[in-house]
């Protein structure tokens, strides 16, 4: 009888799922496909310090034995300086100006009740959904022909700011604030300006951090929009570069990954430091409003 | 971090809606409607030039007759009837089909798994593990991409000296091309599902979760009966964001194998850009680009369907 009930115990611990056993494998997978998804990126770093013999050895070469700077050399024989000043201007540009417009808008659908706000909201809704992608071409036309831009950073940073997400996240952090706040300050005599200067701001702050890196990010890695856009080798962007010269020289990949490795690394570094934020941000805008 | 989590699980109720019309004077709602457009109007500006406009745009090209030399004139249905007869259109639609039906459901079953066993680890862990996954995403998909270009290729390539297979190229194949498409897209896919169900995860009722212990409820029943259905619309959002980017998915296919060998990794996006590029020919580009659109909203639809009737 008692034998049984130990019996009956194990086996619903181990039906509980808690075995070590179990553990351990999930920590020993985990680890190893950290090391595959590690992979990619230290092989652009340590590539980028490979020697021309390093980089065409047909045996392994694991780690840069004779460290070399001619990678970098033969990258800042190029406009790199100019590339990488490029992408960080659009993506600065637009982050401001993405997170002025869309913490106004966001305010607005939140907190404010008017006349066709159902209807907008609907809107963006719905362009959020459709593929960017498809209208980049169309925007090609409108940029060349009625805004005259075209080949210009100005051609990449107005659609990114123009794109709904984030006036969609703004949204959904500003209905957090407390309505009574909003009604202590209008019966307070604030204009609707001073409400959003000093009460809406300050309480929204978290949010905007997270959309300012979320767009920095975005439009850093936003390739496709950057190839249509930008033609002129003084306006490409790092990463438009490197693909542009992966397709020039597909063979020197000394030189590609020392471009791969100042593109990515900056971002990286500042994913790192505001991570918080970022997966912040993610998992609020996930959250249906 | 327990007390942040709850504080955050305790916030959450708070959001509000704006106040009701009710009670609301008429000269106050015209002033709060004024005013509402007031701060909406640079958004507007913004995303009625760069987004709508080109929309429209979009449909109306697709109309057009275009070609290098402008548009020469109104073409019908022309552009769309051109499209069920394009073999490569077919090509790209069986491969786009293919990359969705395997990327979508690998992607969203992987990340609930690492999500379930990193979720209720210590919070440096956690991070690292999010962060590892997410750096793909981050480092861009062109970095990301020729770094596998490199590892991929027949001679200097680490995977064939590696496994011994030097000399073969698996980008060449028109076999193998779209399978390690899917493997790269694969790991610059998961990064965003993961942090999403971590959150997600993490804000699972835990009341409900102890009082399904203590009536013996097996792990497994308490993840389908209890965790499952709380999760399930960020499980939807994830579907329709991985369904989208990879329906879009397109710096890899440039960069790597240009729709080749043999239209092997042709995709419907890819044909969009190489049609108005290489092709010249803008009018069938758009249209290719509205049906692409259509066949995406069909997809998010379906998607929203199956998981209401659950």
């Amino acid at each position: 009888m008692s034998a049984n009930t130990a019996v009956k115990t194990k086996r619903s611990t181990d039906l509980t799922g808690t075995s070590t056993g179990y553990k351990i494998f999930a920590v020993v997978i985990l680890v190893l496909l950290a090391l595959f998804f590690l992979f990619p990126l230290y092989w652009i770093v340590t590539g980028s310090f490979k020697t021309a013999v390093e980089i065409n050895s047909k045996t392994p070469v694991w780690f840069p034995m004779e460290p070399t700077l001619e990678n970098y050399i033969k990258l800042f024989s190029h406009p790199a300086m100019k590339w990488l000043f490029n992408i960080i201007f659009i993506s600065a540009a637009a982050m401001v100006l993405t997170c002025l417009t869309a913490a106004l808008a966001g305010y607005a659908l939140a907190k404010k009740r008017f006349i066709g706000r159902g209807v907008l909201f609907t809107i963006i809704i719905c362009a959020m959904a459709l593929p960017k992608q498809v209208i980049v071409i169309p925007l090609l036309q409108e940029m060349t022909n009625i805004f005259h831009i075209n080949d210009t950073l100005w051609a990449v940073i107005l659609p990114t700011v123009g794109w709904p997400f984030g006036v969609f996240l703004m949204k959904q952090f500003s209905e957090t604030i407390p309505n009574e706040i909003l009604e202590a300050a209008r019966v307070d005599g604030a204009g609707e300006i001073r409400t959003f200067a000093t009460v809406v701001l300050p309480m929204i702050k978290p949010g905007i951090g997270a959309l300012a890196i979320f767009t920095f990010v975005n439009t850093w890695n936003d390739y496709f929009l950057q190839l249509v856009m930008l033609t002129s080798e003084d306006k490409w962007t790092l990463p438009l570069a490197i693909a542009n010269l992966q397709g020039e020289m597909s063979s020197d990949f000394g030189l590609i990954m020392a471009g791969a490795a100042l593109a990515a690394i900056p971002i990286v570094v500042v994913f790192i430091a505001f991570q918080k934020y970022f997966t912040q941000g993610i998992a609020m805008g996930a959250v249906k409003g | 971090m327990a007390q942040t989590t709850a504080a955050v699980r305790a916030e959450k109720p708070k959001r509000q809606k704006p106040p009701k019309y009710s009670g609301m004077s008429r000269a106050l709602v015209r002033r709060e409607t004024m005013w509402a457009y007031l701060f909406l109007l640079p958004s507007l500006i913004f995303f009625v030039a760069f987004v709508v406009l080109p929309m429209f745009i979009c449909v109306f090209y697709s109309f057009c007759e275009y070609g290098l030399g402008g548009i020469k004139g109104f073409a019908g249905f022309d552009n769309y009837i051109k499209l069920f007869k394009d073999p490569t259109f077919h090509k790209g639609f069986l491969n786009t089909l293919l990359i969705v039906v395997v990327a979508v459901p690998s992607v969203t079953a992987f990340s609930l798994w690492v999500s379930s066993a990193i979720y209720k680890m210590h919070a440096v862990p956690r991070s690292f593990f999010r962060c590892v996954f997410y750096l793909p995403v981050v480092s861009g998909s062109v970095a990301i991409t020729v770094v596998w270009k490199w590892i991929l290729n027949p001679y200097y390539g680490i995977l064939n000296q590696v496994t011994g297979n030097v000399g073969f190229d698996w980008l060449g194949n028109s076999k193998t091309a779209i399978w390690f498409i899917i493997l790269i897209l694969f790991t610059t896919s998961i990064g965003q599902p993961i942090v999403l169900y971590v959150a997600a995860l993490g804000n699972v009722d835990q009341s409900l979760v102890e009082a399904a212990q203590v009536d013996g409820a097996t792990k497994l029943q308490v993840f389908w009966k209890i965790k499952w259905p709380q999760i399930m619309s960020t499980t939807l959002y994830i579907l329709v964001i991985t369904t989208i980017n990879s329906f879009q998915c397109f710096a890899l296919i440039q960069l790597l194998t240009r729709g080749g060998p043999n239209n092997a990794t042709m995709t419907i996006m890819y044909q969009v850009y190489d049609t108005a590029y290489r092709l010249n020919d803008l009018g069938y580009a758009n249209a290719i680009g509205v049906v692409l659109a259509i066949i995406i909203a069909i997809f998010s639809a379906l998607q929203f369907k199956l998981a209401k009737t659950d």
